[in-house]
């Protein structure tokens, strides 16, 4: 997608115009009011939204709510606040997507690279594994991680992502490098490069926008799954969806919708700012890459 | 034994043979050129000698050291791609040099050599910028000085000139046939262009589903085509070749062919050879240089017939005036001086030298004379 | 390059190299997703309760599971759920990209707006719409307080609405990705052609009808593949808008697997409704992959 100075055949009337952008704003209105309705009520008072003031700007403006979805809600049984959650959701995301691109991009290498018999359907293998529904897979991970010890630990955690996200990452890198001139990789041969000298120094430079397609994918959706650390973290080490959850839905005392609302923007925080600094990369990654679609 | 001996080389994918019991033998110093339409198996064949694709039977030998299953960087090769294959990411002096660094040559020796090469190539300024700011003929020069430092034991070349435009392409074709002449390097260049085979080769393979239609020396590929499809392919534009029937007259074979009103016009053969085909039907293939007017024909030739026929279409072309016609039924060109008079719908009399006249049997489509 | 008998050393590594760099990611692949469908299908013929166990009992779990009330309500909700879904999701994503495409001021600020929701996390989502609808302090309350003391909005606490909500939510969070697969696909169409037919005397809404739509089929077939395989696997936006409820209706498959088999403990059956969700995802994908990647070859 470039810029609007795209070259279009199309004309419009005047009045058809003016109706395409109003329609464009109420849809960028109807995007952008859940946004607006967090922001506004995560620094009020709580009475201000029970009054009914949900819309409306704050009158009193605090922080309180911010401070006390961070360090002192309750969560389960303990005041932490989500801090410790959102430390838990780093430890798990950080290492697995490192390890999840690398082990994508290698596969990816091979895939197009190194080809051999079978390559396309061991690949169609991969890739239907990023489709199956993971209920299919809860029951047994849950044994396989009591029997390989890392049963609600964070650790564990990282490891089921890795093991279903490396079917995306493959996808992403494999199309990438299937236009990567195959010449390139032949004459590297001919200099004496071998297999991972031929990565490194052929390959990987020129992996930038792939690299950040992939990174920003496994980012937002491990950083975003709630099903495995539902299923599969113990109360230590709960990633953050699943502490806003249970922070919202605890039943005991007054809901503190304003204390939620925070809650809210501080899990989905760390994916929007990735949004916002590099999703122009993501996009224009994902067309470099000539991922269908 | 040759200096490069491809002996027999067979290439199957599966149960699809793609490459039929190739046999050449090329000398030190030769520019062998493989010919071919696209599919023919020459890039296969260019590949199997680089050890890019694994030889399924038979034997490729260097200097007489078996090359089956030596890895492509061990066999003392280099090889110039059709897109240049410049790493994007590395400058001109890294890529030239990336060889060498990958074999373990110390960086001071890389820089001498790299300096040299690029002194020959003059491509001195350009070493410390990346491949994406430089011209199409510039790459072209990088991806040889690639090629030139490794100082290799043959070079290979993969329809290196394809991406250039015309005029940079001739260029560059007297560029590589100075650098051969020069440095007497062993080449073997895969084309699709038989323009470029003609100038550049001291022999030349011509290739057709998978096998090698005809090896010899340029010009005796052009003047005596070993089969149909090397008379078409070699030479533009392509041989006339029309259906005629040889008959005997005066004791000499002639070759009767149907102008453009159905009456016969009677060439005759410089050899006596076709006797035995008298009243048989063959293929005649002329050269269209060889359809002249009276006075351009050559007048070397010991044997100009003369045709009358009427002229369907001119086309100028500055150096020469192409004349088309009908015989034997077909399209047939005429390649003429620029100042030969002719017209549309004229009856016209060519002169042709059928000292150049090729016979084909039109069964096998063999050659059958001269 | 295979492996020939009297390669040297360098090319046999080179041969075996990539298939080792390839083997843990395939082994990863062989075991947890196999490995583990063929465990959770084994389950589903097994007396499995609050642990798997190996009791065979053939088709018991799949008799019982059609047989509840529960399940039914959850494939009637995945049906009403997914074709909405889908539908909305692909006609605001196609008008929006149609719109936008028109040489727009402003779209380089519109477009993001559109896609940001598919950075959050369904939880997230969930849990703005949850009290953005609430009758008791969200629109139905604000709209009160704002002098409309007639207006009614509780579809989230409403049996027969509930489901709706699901779907709204949803297709906030995923139309905006839809819009950019169409504006895409409409980016890649040629314009010479749309010329050609403005020449042939093609009004704008034929030349869509007639020319640029017809040419979108990947994009809608991609948009068609990964909603329904989004719907048949939403679970966290149930429970972070609706928990299920209210009662039981907006229960769907996925929500219903986890709690038989984690609350219920009738691991079982809670595999026989996995196995189903898989043989449903797989219906519509394998046809899809074997296409792309035969195409690829």
């Amino acid at each position: 997608m470039s810029q609007a100075t795209q070259d279009t055949a199309i004309r419009t009337g005047r009045v058809t115009r003016t109706l395409i952008y109003l329609v464009l704003l109420l849809f960028g209105l109807f995007y952008l009011l859940p946004l607006y309705v967090m922001l506004v009520n995560s620094v009020k008072p709580l009475e201000e939204i029970t009054g009914g003031g949900m819309m409306n700007l704050p009158q009193v403006f605090t922080i309180e709510p911010w401070l006390k979805a961070w360090s002192s809600a309750q969560i389960g049984v303990d005041p932490t606040g989500l801090k410790p959650y959102f430390w838990n959701s780093i430890k798990m995301v950080v290492p697995a997507v490192i390890v999840s691109t690398i082990l994508g991009a290698l596969n990816g290498y091979v895939l197009t690279k190194w080809r051999f018999k079978y390559d396309t359907i061991l690949f169609g293998l991969m890739l239907f594994a990023c489709f199956i529904p993971f209920q299919i897979v809860l029951i047994p991970m849950a044994r396989m991680l009591g029997i390989i010890g890392l049963a609600g630990t964070t650790w564990g955690l990282a490891l089921v992502h890795v093991v279903y996200g490396i079917g995306f990452t493959t996808l992403y890198f494999r199309n990438y490098y299937a236009v990567f001139p195959t010449e390139l990789i032949r004459a590297a041969q001919i200099d004496g490069a071998g297999f991972f000298q031929i990565f490194w120094r052929i390959l990987l430079p020129s992996s930038g926008p792939i690299a950040v397609v992939s990174i920003i994918w496994q980012f937002t959706n491990i950083w975003n799954d709630f099903l495995f650390g539902a299923s599969f973290a113990d109360a230590n080490s709960q990633p953050m969806t699943v502490a806003l959850n249970n922070l919202v839905q605890s039943s005991t005392g007054v809901k503190e919708y304003n204390v939620h609302f925070a809650g809210a923007i501080l899990a989905a925080m760390p994916t929007l700012l990735v949004y916002i600094v590099a999703g122009r990369y993501f996009v224009r990654g994902l067309m470099a890459g000539s991922v269908k679609g | 034994m040759g200096f490069l001996d491809i002996d027999n080389a067979t290439k199957s994918y599966g149960a699809v043979e793609v490459l039929h019991k190739v046999d050449i033998s090329v000398q030190e110093g030769e520019f062998l050129v493989l010919v071919g339409p696209s599919g023919c198996g020459k890039s296969t064949l260019l590949n199997m000698i680089a050890g890019l694709e694994e030889i399924t039977s038979g034997e490729i030998r260097i200097k007489d050291q078996v090359m089956n299953g030596v890895h492509p960087s061990n066999r003392n090769i280099a090889m110039v791609f059709q897109s240049y294959a410049l790493y994007p990411n590395m400058t001109v002096g890294q890529n030239i040099t990336f060889g060498l660094e990958m074999h373990g040559v110390p960086k001071p020796e890389r820089e001498k050599a790299m300096q040299e090469v690029a002194k020959l190539l003059q491509i001195e300024q350009l070493l410390d910028r990346k491949p994406g700011q430089l011209s199409g003929g510039q790459r072209q020069r990088v991806a040889m000085g690639r090629a030139l430092v490794r100082n290799p034991d043959v070079f290979l070349f993969d329809e290196p000139l394809s991406n250039l435009d015309a005029k940079l392409r001739v260029d560059m074709r007297t560029e590589i046939k100075k650098l051969h002449q020069n440095l007497g390097t062993t080449i073997v260049y895969v084309t699709h262009d038989q323009i470029e085979a003609m100038t550049l080769s001291s022999r030349i393979a011509v290739m057709n589903g998978g096998y090698v239609q005809q090896l010899g020396a340029p010009q005796e590929i052009y003047d005596t085509p070993a089969n149909i499809f090397v008379a078409t392919f070699m030479g533009s534009p392509a041989m006339n070749v029309v259906p005629a029937k040889v008959t005997v007259l005066n004791g000499r074979p002639h070759a009767e062919v149907a102008v453009h009103d159905g009456s016969m016009a009677q060439l005759p053969f410089s050899q006596d050879n076709l006797a035995a085909w008298d009243g048989r039907e063959i293929l005649l293939g002329i050269r269209p240089e060889t359809i002249t007017d009276l006075d351009g024909a050559d007048r070397k030739s010991s044997n100009i017939a003369q045709m009358a026929n009427r002229i369907v279409v001119t086309e100028p072309a500055g150096s020469d005036t192409f004349v088309s016609m009908q015989l034997g039924g077909r399209d047939v060109i005429a390649r003429m001086r620029s100042d030969a008079e002719v017209a549309p719908g004229q009856d016209f009399n060519f002169a042709v030298n059928m000292e150049k006249a090729v016979a084909f049997d039109p069964e096998s489509e063999m050659r059958i004379l001269p | 390059m295979a492996a020939s008998a009297d390669a040297d050393f360098k090319t046999r590594l080179q041969n075996w190299i990539p298939k080792l760099v390839l083997s843990p990611s395939l082994a990863m692949m062989l075991v947890f997703v196999y490995g583990f469908i063929l465990f959770s299908v084994y389950l589903s013929f097994t007396d499995s309760r609050i642990l798997p166990s190996f009791g065979w009992v053939g088709w018991e779990n799949y008799d019982k599971l059609w047989r509840l009330s529960h399940w039914e309500t959850s494939l009637i909700n995945m049906g009403i759920f997914a074709s909405l879904y889908i539908v909305i999701c692909t006609c605001i994503g196609l008008g929006l990209a149609i719109f936008l495409d028109q040489k727009i001021r402003g779209e380089g600020l519109l477009r993001p707006i559109y896609l940001y929701p598919m950075a959050l996390s369904f939880i997230v989502t969930g849990t703005a719409w949850k009290w953005f609808l609430d009758p008791g302090i969200g629109l139905e309350n604000v709209m009160h307080t704002w002098g409309w003391t007639s207006f009614e909005f509780d579809w989230i606490k409403n049996r027969d609405y509930a489901i709706y909500t699901v779907v709204l939510a949803a297709v906030w969070q995923t139309s905006g990705f839809v819009m950019a697969m169409f504006l895409a696909g409409l980016r890649g169409i040629d314009n010479e052609i749309l010329r050609a037919a403005q020449m042939d005397g093609a009004s704008n809404w034929n030349l869509y009808r007639r020319i640029i739509i017809p040419q979108l089929r990947p994009a809608f077939l991609s948009a068609f593949v990964i909603l329904s395989h989004l719907a048949i696997k939403t679970f966290d936006l149930v429970i972070a808008l609706t928990g299920g409820g209210p009662g039981r209706a907006t229960e769907l498959p996925a929500t219903f697997m986890y709690s038989y088999t984690f609350t219920r403990n009738q691991m079982g059956i809670g595999a026989a409704s996995a196995t189903i969700m898989l043989m449903t995802i797989a219906a519509i994908m394998i046809p899809y992959l074997y296409a792309e990647l035969r195409e690829k070859r």
